[in-house]
């Protein structure tokens, strides 16, 4: 399966690498930010982000809001710190599947990723 | 400063420290930085805007910011190379994140973080608005959370004065 990771933080791409990795998923691509995924992602063709929130250029929200706008469907998991109830609900009406707060673990990480993937495949 | 956001960051840094590093924090009393007070090393900073508006540092002796880097990343990373002041600002950019979410009834925006690497230097804040200092100790070694914050109408109303 190809993910798209998108954060600024190349900390953070380093872990979430590290954690699909080790769940099996090896092609993976990086984005430092929505406009830099938006640049790479016709051809990646992911099928699976990863999303950070907070970041300069374009932040995650913006480039959910875009993605979706030009009808594009794979799914979108946010990891973000951005932990109140208000951007949560903010960021699945603009079309995220699932969310993840950081600090996570890599269980929690895990367990988003498969949640994600089998409620779509069960829909 | 309303005291209550200082709980939040209690919490956040003691949540991240133990989710990412797998590392309990003590964390001692806060209270009001002191004029004189011993100079860092490493500080992440970040800027909050919106109902609450004002700056948090993450403080290090650069010893303990190694290992934090090192433990945090897996790997050692020397504090003159980019990537260290990389993991610095997601640390300090989960502590503020984990705290804005406690403010009760307040939204706030949380800025990219910037990051000071040199031996022995001090941050200081706007003038006007008082800073409390949260010390914490771990297997590391000693830090400290600086939170300099108060509501942005309190800051509206000491601009217009």
């Amino acid at each position: 399966m190809k993910v798209m990771l998108v954060d600024d933080s190349k900390t953070m791409r380093n872990i979430q690498r590290g954690i699909l990795t080790q769940l099996g998923y090896t092609q993976i691509e990086e984005a430092v930010d929505g406009q830099d995924a938006l640049d790479k992602v016709d051809a990646f063709s992911p099928e699976l982000i990863l999303l950070d929130w907070n970041m300069p250029n374009m932040d995650g929200i913006t480039f959910v809001k875009q993605y979706r706008g030009a009808g594009k469907t794979t799914p979108i998991i946010m990891v973000t710190t951005e932990a109140e109830k208000s951007r949560v609900v903010e960021a699945i009406k603009a079309g995220v599947n699932n969310y993840v707060v950081k600090p996570f673990t890599p269980n929690v990480l895990g367990e988003r990723i498969t949640e994600t993937l089998s409620r779509l495949k069960a829909a | 400063m309303n005291s209550s956001y200082i709980m939040p960051f209690v919490d956040s840094v003691n949540n991240v420290f133990e989710t990412m590093l797998q590392m309990p924090v003590n964390v001692g009393d806060p209270a009001i930085k002191p004029h004189e007070t011993p100079a860092a090393d490493v500080s992440g900073i970040i800027g909050m805007t919106g109902d609450v508006d004002g700056t948090v540092v993450l403080g290090f002796p650069t010893t303990t910011a190694e290992r934090a880097v090192a433990v945090f990343t897996g790997m050692e990373i020397h504090a003159d190379h980019e990537d260290f002041a990389d993991a610095i600002g997601e640390l300090v950019n989960m502590i503020s994140g984990g705290a804005k979410a406690k403010f009760q009834g307040k939204k706030a925006d949380i800025s990219c973080p910037s990051v000071v690497v040199g031996a022995g230097h001090s941050v200081f804040g706007r003038k006007d608005v008082k800073c409390i200092r949260i010390p914490c100790d771990c297997d590391l070694g000693e830090f400290y959370v600086d939170v300099a914050i108060r509501d942005a109408v309190e800051s509206a109303v000491a601009e217009a004065a």
